[in-house]
């Protein structure tokens, strides 16, 4: 009995390391160049007539040598400081425009009822059906050519923002409607507006939604790419990803620098991420009701 | 404290009327229960003094002002859901002083008109608690506190011991009556528990679901308990006030007025129907007798009695008492036992009696009592 308890554990270890090595491979290969302190994608030099041992270094994920030269050079040889200074900015604009704008919004649909409330639900998901790509011409033309915000943090926060907030509204809106509405009622009586009771008691309440609302919105901004390559056209003002895409392709192939700029660039998500962490549990609004 | 009016009052959604020519008043300091079925209109009608539910039509009066229009917070009140409703990010401090932080009053008066409600409600050793670590019976006190922190002119309670297991509710009803009492405010209670109804009201209104006539009203009744359960104004009142609920069975008055019959056996009609009886002699009527005045003959000495042989259904042993059920023709008709001593079982043949001057006679067709 206690011999097949053994063999099924061991059996479910296996195919958990098995799974674990599967995810974490390309990571590890990318923090692995990173560290590496060359250029190329190969990691060791073959031989002419390479051996078992040698086929089997070369896919390991393990620099020849450990170095730090990578990431000190993306930031003094290159503009990297100032892309990623610039996608902070239009991460953070947008997280807070969309999040605002999204609360306010799905509060509205959760709790009121008004002409065209559910058309307007529609017309969200509705424009989340049509790829991103779909929209770029008229993005350009309303953003670039009608308001001439190209080139600017503004007019790509305006774009961002657009499309994060209906995925936000339906999220935000879903947890609203988990908010008892006795609680607000209860709130009315005891005298408090409308704002307050939104202030005071419906956010607090919604910090788990609102902390996945705001992680999404400044991932939204933060890894996009074919929007901000098309809106920034200055070098200066390239986001980090726009920047990351010119140490490989064209004339370059500087996988060390695009290795060490890609961990960079994920760390302020991964920080954002464990931050939020602690916002992310269920039963806020336990005790409130039966 | 505050009287209330309620004046031709309605409430539609759409097409669908809830409330209909609704025109009664709860006195200054009185303790007023609603009372009904699901679906009467009970919540409907306290969330409308609460300023909750819009007013389709009539006015409604808090003390002399009209405030159909007016806003929840400005009415004076203060009410307990039956969901409790707490705010569950707020420790139970904050919990109570939420309404008086809200009206900007001084820190120290917040701390003193708590601290007063959370001795009088035993919460004094739970004010850093939030609500998920408190039990029903605490929760439930602290949605008291809540109210009765503001000092308002009317307590609304909305069904707000539905949540509670039966000791905790018989035990908060004790405490919410013992409040009022002391309080001496102005309190409308909603229930659809009569037994809570019967035990806390001053007075009570029983309410029904309306139909579809244009003068009829939710409002069935609205009097003292023993009023109501002793002289109901209708057969709905008379079936749902008291438990087990009255028997209510077709009769006939006699041609002269002055008997009832029933089951082929006749009886005097009491004084309090005779005008009523000699105006509708020889006419259906419907009569009703509660379980108590149905007994057997050797546990009763009521002066008046009529046989009522039938075969038993049903008993059920309550502990003091047994509630007998048993079949006379095609009705069943229920009964009280004394429950020590060898009780019938069912399929056996069995005769009460039944005390000829509790009898309730009733208009078959307007279902009104007859007077």
């Amino acid at each position: 009995m206690a011999d097949i308890k053994t063999k099924n554990h061991l059996l479910l270890h296996v195919v958990l390391i098995s799974f674990t090595v599967l995810a974490t491979y390309p990571v590890l290969w990318v923090l692995a160049l990173a560290f590496s302190g060359q250029q190329s994608v190969g990691l060791i030099d073959l031989p002419k007539d390479p051996g078992f041992i040698e086929r089997f270094r070369s896919i390991l994920p393990m620099p020849a040598h450990l170095s730090v030269s990578n990431f000190t050079e993306v930031w003094t040889d290159q503009d990297f400081g100032r892309w990623m200074w610039n996608s902070a900015v239009v991460s953070l604009m947008t997280t807070m425009l969309g999040v605002f704008l999204a609360c306010t919004a799905a509060y509205a649909f959760s709790r009121f009822r008004f002409p065209g409330r559910n058309t307007g639900m529609l017309m969200f998901l509705v424009s989340q059906m049509f790829p991103g790509t779909l929209m770029l011409i008229p993005l350009f033309i309303i953003i670039v050519k009608w308001l001439e915000l190209g080139n600017t943090y503004v007019g790509l926060v305006i774009v961002y923002a657009t499309t994060a907030i209906p995925f936000c509204v339906w999220m935000l809106k879903g947890y609203f409607d988990t908010i008892p509405y006795d609680i607000e009622e209860s709130a009315l009586i005891d005298g408090a507006s409308r704002l307050t009771i939104f202030w005071r008691i419906i956010l607090p309440l919604a910090k788990p939604a609102i902390a996945i609302t705001a992680l999404f919105s400044f991932m939204t901004a933060w890894n996009e790419f074919i929007l901000a390559s098309i809106f920034m056209e200055s070098e200066l003002n390239y986001t980090a990803p726009v920047g990351l895409r010119f140490f490989v392709g064209g004339f370059s192939s500087q996988w060390g620098y695009f290795a060490a700029g890609s961990v960079i660039v994920s760390l302020p998500v991964v920080g954002l991420f464990l931050h939020l962490q602690k916002y992310l549990i269920s039963g806020l609004t336990a005790g409130s009701v039966k | 404290m505050a009287s209330i009016k309620f004046d031709n009052i309605g409430k539609s959604y759409g097409e669908t009327e809830i409330i209909k020519n609704l025109n009664f008043g709860v006195n200054d300091g009185e303790f007023m229960v609603f009372v009904g079925p699901s679906g009467c209109g009970k919540s409907t009608v306290l969330r409308m003094i609460a300023g909750l539910e819009t007013i389709t039509s009539g006015e409604i009066r808090i003390g002399d002002r009209v405030v159909n229009n007016v806003h929840p917070k400005d009415r004076d009140i203060a009410m307990v859901f039956q969901s409790y409703a707490l705010y569950p990010h707020m420790n139970v401090y904050d919990n109570i002083a939420f309404g008086l932080k809200i009206r900007k009053m001084p820190d120290a008066e917040i701390r003193k008109r708590v601290k007063d409600a959370a001795d009088l409600l035993g919460l004094d050793k739970l004010l850093d608690r939030k609500p998920k670590a408190l039990s029903g019976g605490q929760r439930q006190r602290v949605a008291l506190g809540r109210a009765i922190v503001r000092n308002p002119s009317v307590f609304l309670f909305d069904e707000p011991l539905s949540n509670l297991d039966a000791e905790l509710r018989v035990q908060m009803r004790a405490e919410i009556s013992k409040l009022q009492h002391r309080l001496n405010t102005t309190t409308v209670y909603v229930t659809h528990d009569q037994v809570e109804a019967m035990t806390m009201g001053q007075r009570i209104a029983v309410l029904r679901p309306c139909t579809d006539n244009p003068l009829d009203t939710n409002l069935m009744q609205c009097g003292s308990p023993m009023d109501l359960y002793d002289r109901p104004d209708n057969i709905f009142v008379a079936r749902f006030i008291g438990t087990p609920r009255m028997n209510v069975l077709p009769a006939r008055l006699s041609d002269d007025g002055t008997e009832v019959e029933l089951f082929g056996g006749r009886m005097p009609v009491s004084d309090q129907f005779r005008e009523a009886a000699l105006r509708m002699r020889g006419r259906e009527v419907m009569l009703g007798i509660r379980p108590e005045h149905i007994g057997a003959a050797h546990e009763v000495d009521w002066r008046l009695t009529q046989p009522l042989q039938g075969q038993v259904e049903m008993v059920e042993l309550l502990g003091h008492e047994a509630i007998l059920h048993f079949k006379v023709g095609d009705h069943v008709l229920t009964g009280r036992l004394a429950s020590h001593g060898r009780l019938p079982t069912p399929g056996d043949t069995i005769t009460m009696q039944l005390k000829c001057e509790a009898i309730h006679l009733f208009d078959p067709v307007t279902e009104l009592r007859l007077r």
